[in-house]
């Protein structure tokens, strides 16, 4: 089970209504709908991803995210969930726009960029950062949107939402000492729960 | 002609019929004084009666869907494809029931059918029906099978319709609903397609006000035409491209000659339009595009999609093909965009594809084949 999933578990009520923006091969929603008997939808566009989710019997739209929402209702949902997605975005700000208009709370989770690996990597090497858990080259990376835990919350101050609880997780035991002391230096991922305000 | 028949295959089937004595009313409140339904069945009825699938079939379809009726056979059923042993629809696992529609030309009661009242053939005076005519006689059938509930009612294109209608007609009655490149209403580009077609057989002077069986002719040219526009519509510009492109069936361009030049596309449409007049009742495929061109899901429901979803209690997968024009995506995405919004479960899939409108017929689609395969993996029997 994913760090990032099991913090998230946390913060869905029971029997909530959860839409789930890039639910990849569906394993988030169908912890959750064994944990929290949620009623859930995953939006996915990955061919591979959308027939893992069918082989779960997980509820999966394929739906191209950078083409806007505007099928969603305000308000139709209580918690939007967008884990490892947000950098992915031609226009993040938009998609976190919309995330809130559907869904009561949002909630984000994304690699920091601020991380001293990716820092170093970039000093040193002078190279663009490439990690396990991001293992792609600048030229042929779905991830081209990326941003610090400072810059996501200025994002958030900005477009006026609220941070009503935010987590830092790391994998490796040292980064999970550390990121208590300087978490945009030395956190892997960020986990926001966001409200309009 | 199979020399064997695929292991893949249901083998060879028979057309069942059953006799429903009763007066039936239909939606726009004329009765039909008795009526029957030609169907055929693949696969073991269980115990619980609880593995039952109902396949809905299209404008052309009938109730023969998989397997041969001999050895002579030129092809299988329609949806042979999808159907049989350890396909898509597995038939080692449920009981497939797939009956010819009402109004239809292929042994169910319909336009060709003997009038009781008058001793003559209905034709043109056959009532009109809607979708949910087909619906409740569907449910009939079921009654006679002593199939209280669906695993699941699949069905394409006027098929997907009548699968949603199912869904809200007799919710407790199915378990899942399978729509595939269908719509919860027709568009008017697509009702004037409908239209063009219906003029073509109209337009045939034995078509006769529809009574050519009792005048003893047939409006072969008509039906061929109407067959040859939405043959045209159910393919997409690419996938024509790719099979015929620009290719001659006969005859030269060659500077100095003056043959007559046929192209592969001609020569191709006049077969399908041939074959199909000869096979097909003109006065079936009026009443079917007009159920077509009626069908409104949310009609009854205040023009509310979601309120009519509301009603269902299943759970749904809807699956569209890039390429088709008549049934767009789009029209899938309305009807999923209803059912998200109604609570329901669904899962929908676009699959990319050239085969146009007629995808969800054409195997070697292996996207599709495996959504489709896995979806009913997952359904409980």
């Amino acid at each position: 089970m994913r760090i990032d999933h099991l913090a998230i578990d946390k913060w869905i009520a029971q029997n909530s209504r959860v839409l789930d923006l890039g639910c990849g091969d569906g394993s988030l929603l169908k912890h959750l709908s064994n944990s929290k008997q949620v009623h859930a939808y995953g939006l996915e566009i990955s061919a591979e991803y959308i027939q893992a989710c069918i082989e779960k019997g997980i509820n999966v739209i394929e739906q191209d995210l950078d083409k806007g929402l505007e099928n969603f209702k305000s308000d139709s949902f209580d918690t939007v969930i967008m884990s490892y997605t947000l950098q992915t975005m031609h226009y993040p700000d938009k998609v976190l726009r919309d995330m809130l208009r559907i869904g009561k709370e949002g909630i984000v989770t994304f690699p920091n960029f601020g991380h001293w690996n990716a820092r170093l990597h970039l000093l040193f090497k002078g190279r663009m950062p490439v990690s396990t858990r991001l293992p792609y080259q600048w030229y042929n990376t779905p991830n081209i949107h990326f941003c610090t835990f400072r810059d996501f919350e200025k994002l958030c101050n900005e477009m006026k939402f609220n941070i009503v609880d935010h987590l830092v997780v790391s994998e490796n035991t040292s980064s999970q000492i550390l990121q208590k002391w300087k978490p945009n230096l030395f956190g892997e991922t960020g986990i926001y729960r966001i409200t309009r305000s | 002609m199979p020399e064997t028949l695929p292991s893949d295959s249901v083998g060879i089937v028979e057309p069942q019929t059953a006799y429903f004595p009763e007066s039936f009313t239909l939606a726009n409140n004329r009765v039909l004084p008795e009526y029957q339904i030609v169907y055929e069945t693949y696969g073991v009825l269980n115990q619980a009666k609880s593995n039952a699938v109902l396949i809905c079939h299209a404008l052309s379809g009938n109730h023969h869907a998989a397997g041969y009726h001999s050895m002579d056979d030129h092809k299988p059923g329609w949806w042979d494809n999808y159907i049989g042993p350890g396909k898509a629809i597995d038939t080692n696992k449920f009981f497939v029931v797939c009956p010819n529609n009402l109004g239809g030309c292929d042994g169910s009661t319909g336009p060709k059918s003997i009038n009781p009242n008058t001793g003559k053939a209905w034709g043109a005076e056959f009532p009109s029906l809607r979708v949910r005519d087909w619906v409740h006689s569907q449910a009939q059938l079921a009654d006679k099978l002593g199939i209280a509930q669906w695993a699941a009612v699949i069905g394409g294109s006027l098929g997907g319709m009548q699968a949603m209608r199912w869904s809200l007609e007799y919710p407790e009655r199915l378990r899942y609903c399978i729509v595939i490149a269908s719509s919860m209403r027709l568009t008017a580009q697509n009702i004037a397609f409908n239209e063009t077609a219906r003029q073509a057989i109209m337009s045939d002077p034995n078509f006769a006000e529809g009574n050519y069986i009792e005048q003893n002719v047939l409006p072969e040219k008509g039906l061929s035409v109407a067959r040859m526009i939405g043959h045209i519509t159910y393919l997409s510009d690419d996938g024509m491209g790719k099979k015929f492109g620009r290719d001659l069936q006969s005859g030269s361009f060659a500077l100095g000659t003056e043959e007559t030049v046929e192209f592969q596309i001609e020569s191709y449409l006049r077969y399908q339009g041939r074959k199909f007049s000869a096979s097909f009742d003109a006065n079936t495929y009026i009443l079917m595009t007009r159920a077509l061109d009626y069908f409104d899901l949310a009609r009854e429901y205040n023009n509310d999609a979601v309120g009519a979803f509301k009603k269902a209690q299943c759970k749904f997968l809807v699956i569209s093909f890039t390429s088709d024009w008549r049934f767009s995506p789009e029209r899938s995405r309305e009807i999923v965009n209803a059912l998200i919004h109604a609570e329901r479960d669904v899962s929908y899939a676009e699959i990319e594809s050239t085969y146009g409108h007629d995808a969800f017929l054409v195997k070697g689609q292996d996207r599709y084949d495996n959504i489709f395969r896995h979806y009913l993996k997952g359904i409980e029997t």
